[in-house]
């Protein structure tokens, strides 16, 4: 539905985007993950034809955005940054003239309008003026109207920027309830919000796309070894040195609770079940055994660490933020 | 409803709920009626001494008395006011970034600029027309030329037509109101002194171009009554070129 092939974007000597490469299926929900300024508002700004790319191609729902522009425009629901609205205008004729200006016919025009203000929880502030709405009523308007036209595509730039978290919570519901039959792209900064409503993440870092993938395919690609974290009940001076030589374990390290630990094993190997019965058999008491996986945060922060490491040539450094930052929560 | 029609209806609303246009249109039709009103009392007291002098009723000229200098000074007050209602155009979109909303929507940019246009240009006829109270009231007591009056009111939509070309594309650079309000008086003086500097340099080629690309000339002939298509051509030349390098700037910011 929405490829994006080799595009790179240049504001004079700065790139904010450097050969980017990713595809969005029909239906599916993409995150546009990175920190501020790493280029998403400029690749939602290119996708949405507002602004062109300096290389590559862009294409969404099979039509160049810089050959088709007016196809590609009828063909997105768009809700930037700020959301673009007129507060001297009520909701009602705010949502009508977006409408109209999505080339909506008049008949269709009445009946969507009555679905988006319900869709988005409109309903009792929708003859106010804009200019006297709170802020998340007016982000809300916003995605009232990149709903409006119904379109197949929706990019949305930091769709939860101002909320309350109830409100988040809403709109990422809200967002849920529109794949299927909605393409969204969405871009964050917050990572929890692109593990709870995103198929895939891509994860974008000055302007470079550093990974992509499911948040679990991400957690696991950068995972070297497999971590348990491990609570007992009456744990022993020496029970770290004797979990160290059971077979299959790397390393353990003590947390901050003098009862848990952190298990390193090797990739791929099972060893809850033995560590299991070791614990019991020396009579520690197990209380729990859980696999640590990576979340996306320690993901995102590695990815984007690793690379201004790199860029300083310290190895050593790399393996100690990995370290510190693979430690369970 | 098109894209066209939707963008005016909003910008014609959008004028209606705006102090700005309230002051601007009060600020006008009170100058306008003033200058009448100076003008009307001054054709009388000059009635008035020609009959001590002669001892009859002269047929005063009202056209040259009333109307002419009605028109001069009009068009000086609108190179102050138009800007004012220009400013907004693009600039407050800008401000509240809801360009991003109307250049990400199926529509031209051509029928975007020409909506915005179109709905300053009916404001400015709107006003225009309430002035000519002033005619239409004098016609009742003395007798004129209508043929006059109605090329300068020509020439005042003209002009009007022009100025308010010329702040669309002032206020298409900036997303500040005031610097639109005032490059676009700029854009109007320097043109406007383009003629002071056409007539210094007198009959040469550089000066006749200069008075040309003034809009004094033109302006003139026409409130002299002269309706003639060289200066009609060059309002509507003048008009077509900011709006077509309005276009340029609208668009260009997708390349920046």
């Amino acid at each position: 539905m929405i490829t994006v092939q080799h595009v790179s974007k240049h504001f004079g000597r700065h790139t904010a985007l450097d050969d980017v490469t990713f595809h969005v299926k029909q239906g599916e929900i993409l995150a546009f993950l990175g920190p501020n300024g790493a280029g998403k508002t400029t690749t939602m700004r290119i996708l949405t034809c507002f602004m062109s790319q300096s290389e590559g191609v862009a294409k969404v729902a099979g039509f160049d955005c810089l050959e088709q522009p007016i196809e590609v425009k009828g063909h997105i629901g768009y809700l930037p940054e700020t959301p673009p609205l007129y507060p001297e205008l009520t909701v009602d004729e705010y949502l009508t003239f977006v409408g109209r200006l999505k080339r909506l016919p008049p008949q269709r025009l009445a009946s969507r309008k009555y679905h988006v203000i319900d869709q988005v929880g409109l309903g009792s502030v929708h003859r106010r003026v804009i200019g006297h709405l709170s802020r998340g009523y007016r982000q809300r308007v916003g995605l009232a109207q990149a709903l409006i036209h119904d379109p197949p595509v929706l990019v949305l730039d930091e769709p939860t920027v101002g909320l309350d978290p109830k409100q988040i919570i809403e709109m990422r519901g809200l967002i849920k309830s529109l794949a299927g039959s909605h393409t969204i792209i969405l871009s964050t900064h917050i990572l929890p919000e692109a593990m709870a409503t995103c198929d895939r993440v891509v994860i974008i870092d000055q302007g470079r796309i550093v990974a992509e993938g499911t948040p679990d395919q991400l957690s696991s690609r950068l995972l070297q070894s497999e971590k348990m974290s491990l609570t007992v009940k009456q744990p022993r001076p020496d029970w770290l040195e004797r979990l160290r030589t059971l077979p299959g374990v790397l390393d353990v390290l003590p947390a901050a609770a003098s009862n848990t630990c952190t298990i390193e094993c090797q990739l791929g190997q099972d060893l809850r079940e033995t560590l299991a019965q070791f614990v019991v058999s020396q009579g520690y008491g197990l209380l729990e055994l859980k696999p640590l996986s990576l979340s996306l945060e320690e993901v995102f922060l590695q990815l984007t660490h690793q690379d201004e490491d790199a860029a300083a040539d310290e190895p050593s450094h790399i393996e100690q933020s990995q370290r510190s930052e693979q430690t369970p929560r | 409803m098109t894209p066209f029609g939707t963008i005016l209806a909003k910008e014609l609303r959008c004028f209606c709920v705006s102090p700005v246009f309230y002051v601007v249109g009060a600020i006008f039709l009170f100058i306008s009626g003033l200058i009448a009103h100076l003008m009307t009392v001054n054709a009388g007291q000059q009635a008035v001494r020609f009959l001590q002098i002669q001892n009859t009723y002269a047929q005063l000229n009202l056209n040259e008395l009333v109307f002419r200098s009605m028109f001069y000074s009009l068009d000086f007050v609108l190179m102050f006011l138009l800007p004012i209602l220009t400013m907004r155009l693009f600039a407050e979109e800008r401000k509240l970034q809801t360009l991003e909303l109307l250049l990400t929507s199926p529509v031209g940019i051509n029928e975007l600029i020409s909506a915005k246009y179109m709905s300053v240009l009916l404001i400015y006829l709107g006003l225009l027309s309430l002035t000519s109270l002033t005619p239409i009231l004098l016609s009742f007591y003395s007798s004129f030329h209508w043929n006059p009056i109605l090329t300068g009111y020509v020439a005042l939509a003209l002009q009007g037509s022009f100025f308010l070309a010329c702040g669309l594309l002032a206020s298409a650079t900036t997303e500040n109101q005031v610097v639109a309000a005032f490059l676009s008086f700029g854009m109007i003086l320097l043109i406007w002194l383009l003629g002071g500097l056409g007539s210094l340099l007198g009959d040469t080629t550089i000066g006749n171009v200069f008075s040309y690309l003034s809009f004094s000339e033109h302006y003139d002939r026409l409130v002299r009554g002269l309706l003639e298509a060289k200066d009609i051509v060059y309002y509507l030349s003048g008009i077509v070129l900011m709006l077509f390098i309005a276009h340029r700037v609208v668009d260009s910011h997708r390349w920046a």
